[in-house]
């Protein structure tokens, strides 16, 4: 296939995405039926058309045509092949067609899914996805074309970045794409439902899962990009508070928001007005973060200055949604109406404070993002905001949502007693306080090794046990028959009488709790050290000898290497694992890489990776024992699987089935 | 608690605004004391450096200035922008990006000897990529690097 056709075919999406765009909200204005039809059809082409494109440009990759400036540039005949199709989102261009991809993907899927939505409200909501696409393919064609020729071609690639030749980078920008771009549906059911003024219990029961499903691919893409930093970089911390990371963080803090207040919506009709601004900010700042990373400004203010066009193309968009959707939003939003009222304790009033205190955490996160480019922009001078400015601030606002978690699930709607919820609560309260303040002891004791007790390592674990207290109190309370005690004979059909989204909120909570405990447990008790070593050398970290044994140089498909021997033995002599970190150098591009040995388990890693050779034998080498580590990741797991199995919940799909019979009898009527 | 409705949303206000007060707060006093400026070779020869705080350096690492220390993992290298170096000192593996000649960028502060003494060094993830900080210090000495070495930067 040529990459022509891939051009042809995006600008027939566009075509396809100015007709989807405008007929569809034009036919909804004025109740016409044959323009509204339009919606679906056009949707669905436009997936085809770029499926086709991208199809093209893999096949431009995997071919290694490199008479395709992208391929060219990107690629490499010794690249392995699911890297060269990887390789085809590594670059701008390529991620900016996966993102067009996404979005199509997502309209396709809400034409395809939405039958039982009335025609005028899907009809605007594929409207308005249909205008973001136009926006996005137009930056495509006109900024960003992947298709643009090499001549005369060149001989050789230039190979893909060697950070980015990891199975990482297979799954982590699709992943992470399909969130980001999935808060695009919620924006479309936000700004649809402003059109439209109607805003009932329906309207968020619609708009629920797909948000939640999106949130779950951010959470997995967030997640693994964290995994993969962890072992890629080659020095063993999994979050950064780089710009970039916080680009996709803060969508999810929003998109975190919304899950709850939509839950709101749906149950009490309450915070409707909150909702709609919180799914428009979610993907403002979707599209804030591809202004971040694309546009330049990150790397330099100046680059951005000299090579403006991306960046003021992406800016001018950003305006234009947010501010059209922020007008739309003061015009409309008094026809929102309040929804009911609720007690200062109540479900609600917890969720709110949720809602509250993960915005301040976003807004936050977004000072300290911004900060430096607004001075440098202004010519005040160039600082840089490091990590201790992130974690002064993010750990005080999130504490006391971290506490809400346990206590919001047991807290009735509209009005709730505070003596029954401490009732219910104590015995958690207790249990955590106690074991987080006796569990260093209990490792000191045992002879764990480490830096000293600290405060915030039992203040970390109490939040940790405390939420996942709180989930074990509400799961034993919803499985006994009210006003007895506890019976095993009687959980299992009580369990079952529990929906989908009750286990799914539990199980993602767990993973909070889990997440918890995994960073306060490897912030605290981790183990470093960086030093020379030369051949026959053992390095003593914690309780672990690890026996430096040999050297020997691997030929890579497209990389040579040095690679160490490393016997990882315990106090008693005890062979653990034997560790193979690589120092590797890629030969088309000449650069260095350090590739992590690890050996993983669920209590610690133990994590080997090489610096620099220092002369004979000798190499630096820097070794980290990480207690719990990989709760962290584990946790961001439980939190999408919770997300998933919210959305498997049969009330989704026992009401799309009333209503759908419900509009067949209409029909016949 | 028995209040009006409008009571009890000025209620809610009201906490809101504590809450954010508390939270601007915090995040102004802890962008005080964790943010670093950004200071060049030349700058800190002519004594504009702050003594008791943290900033970054950045330039090139002057050709043949590396000493690796032998007893532990680390050294000294000199950073310059063209007209003035300054001495670093850093314990710890230099990345794998570090190379005489090249851009590289240092945390740190002043040391009692006018050197550099750095806790974090450096290198962003290409080998074409110049870290913008390094281009500036040599921009800001008149020595810039080649016109578009800084947009040559590839996506992270």
């Amino acid at each position: 296939m040529s990459v022509e056709l891939g051009h042809f075919a995006l600008a027939v999406a566009l075509a396809l995405g100015l007709a989807l765009g405008v007929l569809p909200l034009v036919g909804a204005q004025r109740h016409d039926a044959r323009l509204m039809a339009v919606a679906q059809p056009a949707a669905m082409a436009q997936f085809v058309a770029i499926v086709i494109a991208f199809a093209t440009l893999i096949a431009a990759f995997v071919n290694n045509d490199f008479s395709v400036a992208l391929v060219a540039s990107h690629s490499n005949t010794d690249l392995p092949t699911e890297l060269r199709v990887a390789a085809s989102w590594g670059s701008h261009e390529g991620s900016m067609l996966l993102w067009s991809l996404m979005l199509s993907g997502w309209t396709c899927a809400v034409a395809a899914f939405s039958r039982t939505l009335s025609s005028v409200l899907r009809a605007r909501i594929l409207g308005v996805l249909g205008l973001v696409s136009v926006g996005f393919l137009l930056f495509l064609l006109f900024t960003s074309n992947p298709f643009e020729r090499l001549l005369p071609a060149a001989a050789q690639g230039r190979d893909l970045n060697p950070l980015l030749q990891d199975p990482g980078m297979v799954f982590h920008p699709p992943l992470l794409y399909m969130g980001y771009v999935g808060l695009s549906v919620a924006f479309a059911f936000a700004v649809a439902g402003l059109i439209g003024g109607r805003f009932d219990a329906a309207w968020a029961r619609w708009a629920r899962p797909w948000t939640t499903v999106a949130w779950c691919f951010l959470t997995l893409g967030i997640a693994l990009g964290s995994f993969w930093a962890y072992y890629e970089l080659g020095w063993g911390g999994w979050w950064f508070w780089d710009p970039v990371e916080n680009a996709s963080f803060m969508p999810w803090l929003v998109a975190t928001a919304l899950i709850h207040s939509l839950a709101v919506a749906e149950k009490r009709g309450a915070f409707r007005s909150w909702t709609v601004l919180l799914a428009i900010l979610g993907f403002s700042l979707s599209l804030v973060g591809t202004f971040l990373v694309r546009s330049g400004v990150l790397t330099s203010v100046h680059a951005f200055a000299t090579d403006p066009a991306r960046g003021v193309f992406i800016l001018a968009f950003l305006v234009i949604v947010i501010g059209g959707s922020l007008i739309l939003f003061a015009w409309r939003a008094p026809t929102i109406g309040a929804g009911n009222s609720f007690a200062p304790i109540s479900r609600e009033s917890m969720l709110l404070a949720n809602n509250i205190l993960l915005v301040v955490a976003m807004a936050a996160v977004m000072l300290g993002t911004l900060y430096p480019l607004v001075l440098d922009t202004l010519g005040l001078g160039k600082i840089s905001v490091g990590p201790p400015y992130f974690e002064a601030v993010f750990f005080p606002v999130m504490a006391p949502a971290l506490f809400l978690i346990a206590v919001g699930p047991l807290a009735r709607w509209k009005r709730s007693e505070l003596p029954p919820l401490v009732t219910r609560l104590r015995w958690a309260f207790a249990i955590s306080v106690v074991s987080a303040l006796l569990a260093p002891l209990a490792a000191a004791a045992a002879g764990v090794d480490g830096p000293a007790w600290r405060p915030l390592t039992s203040l970390g674990l109490a939040f940790g046990f405390w939420i996942i207290a709180g989930v074990v109190v509400a799961v034993t309370d919803s499985l006994r028959t009210p006003g007895r005690r506890f019976a095993l004979a009687h959980a299992g059909s009580r369990a079952r009488m529990q929906p989908a989204s009750v286990w799914g909120m539990h199980l993602a909570h767990l993973g909070m709790g889990a997440f918890v405990v995994g960073v306060t447990l490897v912030n605290s008790y981790q183990i470093s050290t960086e030093l020379r070593a030369e051949v026959g050398h053992t390095i003593e970290l914690g309780d672990y000898r690890l026996h430096f044994t040999g050297l020997d140089h691997v030929t890579g498909p497209n990389y040579d290497s040095d690679r160490g021997h490393f016997e990882v033995r315990d106090a008693s002599g005890k062979l653990i694992a034997e560790l193979h970190p690589e120092k590797r150098v890629y030969r088309a591009s000449g650069q260095p890489m350090t590739e992590a040995a690890i050996d993983r388990s669920l209590l610690r890693d133990i994590y080997v990776s090489m610096g620099e050779p220092l002369g004979g034998t000798v190499w630096a080498i820097r070794a980290h024992i990480k207690p719990f580590v990989n709760w962290i990741w584990l946790g961001c797991v439980m939190m999408a699987a919770g997300g998933f199995l919210a959305v498997a919940d049969k009330r989704y799909r026992r009401r799309l089935a009333q209503r759908e019979s419900r509009a067949v009898a209409s029909a016949r009527a | 608690m028995k209040l009006k409705p409008r009571h009890r949303r000025l209620a809610w206000v009201a906490a809101g605004l504590v809450a954010i007060g508390i939270a601007a707060a915090l995040v102004l006093n802890a962008l005080g004391s964790n943010m670093s400026w950004f200071i060049t070779p030349t700058e800190v020869a002519e004594g504009k450096a702050p003594a008791e705080r943290n900033f970054r350096i950045g330039g090139l690492v002057e050709p043949g200035s590396l000493e690796r220390a032998s007893d532990r993992v680390g050294g000294t290298f000199r950073v310059t922008d063209g007209n003035n170096a300054i001495l670093v000192s850093y314990t710890g593996i230099l990345p794998d990006l570090f190379k005489e000649g090249r851009g590289v960028v240092a945390q740190g502060r002043l040391d009692d000897n006018g050197g550099f003494a750095a806790t974090e060094v450096l290198a962003k993830h290409d080998e074409n990529y110049m870290p913008p900080e390094a281009a500036e210090a040599l921009e800001r000495a008149g020595h810039p690097v080649g016109a578009g070495a800084a947009s040559q930067a590839k996506n992270p």
